[in-house]
């Protein structure tokens, strides 16, 4: 993997998500939540039920539950072009909220509905992305 | 505002998709391949561009588009953006203009030149949230979200590996029949299993065909179009329901807006799943036949990957899907090609994969903004 090649293709670091940022550096997998109380990810300019533009950032449990999974053969991103054959998961976080990211050491077999925690990966020194790993036993 | 009116499809253009296929380098203007389409269009309906009043564009824009194509001065124009969800969103609005009085002609017309761009509907990222959060993981393209999707679907369900081999075979084997086809060639179970993955669980054949090309719809009043040459098909009924999210991954797979656009579908046009003579279905990726064909309640939940099996789909089987050959046999048109299909079939213009008396037929596409539509022929 070229890392500064991904870095280039991060979210940049704004106003509205710099606490999620942070929060990865930290260890923490923050989600956003306005004056309904529902979460969401990634941020969004808006409360989704009130249009309120308020928000705040709070920690998320770090669970989730794998809804399923592909593994990309074709090569279509630069910084992922020696990658392939590369797993990405779209898992379910505990709080509801429904996210893209990949797995570290999958096992072998996998399968829908399966447990996971997040685990946070620093892909340069001032950023990180949340990934996730099966959770064993 | 006036009595709804009755609609009818009158017109149908489409380029010659396998001869644009074969030049890998050429270098296609889109509002030249919808111009084509157009003007084949309007031969096909018997009607003069200056009887269009009512213009809607896609994947070209209007301004340009109606400038291009000399219909600077309708009485409605609009562009609908290039996603292959828009093709029953354009028919639906154009119905809606007709019923209500607002247009009497009105074209739909499509162009892509995406071959011709080296289009690969992935590896690019808007500045959307969503889609560089998703690019960091090296997550793109449609394929691989419809692929998510399968996946889940098989752990769902007991799906066995290869289950969608018959949706492609049967494709490729209706291409065949089809002199403007990109694949002419049927393929074998062996061949669709040997196949490269792109997005495991999806192989090659699982995957539409990027081409460049043009289409183009006519539509008038059922009352004007029994003045024309041709034999009207009546738009029956049209529905649609949106089901968006941050992810083209639907997590119920379109079941609930199908649903809904399928009660109502089938409610307002007085037809049921049983009555289709043919089904032409948006398959950009092939597991998008099997959420259509639960959906719309041609197959049982969760079995659709069984009801398609044993040429039940096939041209002469029980219910044909896809007879032109679909998006991974005749050319990846973005759904503007399954209705000329549908057309065709219900005019007897198919050819030899003409289904036996074809009188209704219906087009389906369950996506983010899921549509369905019920041609009845006149």
């Amino acid at each position: 993997m070229d890392n500064q090649k991904l870095v280039e293709m991060l979210p940049p670091v704004t106003d509205a998500n710099r606490d999620f940022w942070e929060g990865t550096l930290a260890g923490e997998l923050r989600l956003q939540y306005g004056d309904s109380g529902t979460p969401r990810y990634p941020e969004s300019p808006v409360d989704p039920v009130t249009l309120g533009e308020d928000f705040a950032w709070r920690p998320a449990s770090g669970r989730a539950t794998l809804w399923s999974w592909i593994v990309m053969h074709q090569k279509y991103f630069p910084a992922f072009a020696d990658e392939v054959p590369y797993l990405v998961a779209f898992v379910q976080l505990e709080e509801g909220p429904y996210l893209m990211t990949t797995l570290v050491d999958p096992p072998e077999h996998l399968e829908c509905g399966m447990p996971l925690e997040v685990v946070f990966e620093k892909i340069s020194e001032d950023r990180a992305i949340p990934k996730f790993k099966v959770v064993s036993g | 505002m006036p009595e709804r009116r009755q609609v009818a499809i009158v017109g149908v253009g489409q380029t010659d998709f396998g001869a644009l296929y074969a030049n890998k380098d050429a270098h296609r203007d889109a509002y030249a391949l919808g111009a084509q389409a157009l003007r084949l269009a309007l031969d096909d309906a018997g009607l003069r561009k200056d009887e269009v009043d009512g213009l809607l564009t896609a994947r070209i824009h209007y301004e340009h588009g109606a400038h291009v194509l000399g219909i600077p001065s309708p009485r409605v124009i609009n562009a609908l953006e290039g996603s292959g969800r828009m093709s029953g969103v354009a028919v639906q609005h154009a119905v809606s203009l007709i019923e209500t009085g607002q247009a009497d002609v009105v074209a739909c017309v499509y162009g892509n030149n995406g071959r011709s761009v080296k289009m690969t509907y992935g590896g690019a990222y808007t500045d959307s949230p969503t889609t560089r959060y998703d690019a960091m993981y090296g997550m793109t393209s449609p394929g691989a979200y419809v692929g998510m999707m399968y996946r889940r679907y098989a752990h769902d369900y007991g799906v066995p590996d290869g289950a969608l081999a018959p949706i492609a075979i049967n494709n490729r084997r209706n291409a065949a029949l089809n002199p403007v086809a990109v694949m002419r060639e049927e393929i074998t179970e062996e061949q669709y299993l040997g196949a490269r993955y792109i997005a495991d669980p999806l192989r090659l054949y699982d995957y539409c065909i990027i081409n460049d090309g043009g289409v183009a719809l006519i539509l008038t009043t059922l009352e004007k179009a029994r003045d024309l040459a041709k034999r009207p098909v009546r738009v029956a009924a049209t529905a649609a329901r949106a089901s968006v999210s941050n992810y083209y991954t639907s997590t119920d797979f379109f079941h609930s807006a199908s649903q809904d656009v399928a009660r109502r579908v089938y409610t307002a046009s007085g037809y049921g799943p049983q009555d289709m003579d043919c089904l032409q279905i948006y398959d950009n990726f092939t597991p998008t036949v099997l959420f259509s064909l639960e959906g719309f309640d041609h197959a049982p939940r969760g079995e659709a990957w069984k009801w398609v099996t044993g040429d039940r789909i096939a041209r002469d089987g029980e219910m044909p899907v896809n007879t032109a050959g679909g998006h991974t046999g005749e050319s990846y048109m973005q759904g503007w090609g399954h209705h000329v299909e549908a057309v065709r079939q219900i005019r007897g213009e198919a050819g030899p994969r003409q289904v036996t008396d074809c009188n209704v037929a219906q087009y389906i596409c369950a996506s983010p903004i899921t549509t369905s539509h019920i041609l009845v022929g006149e």
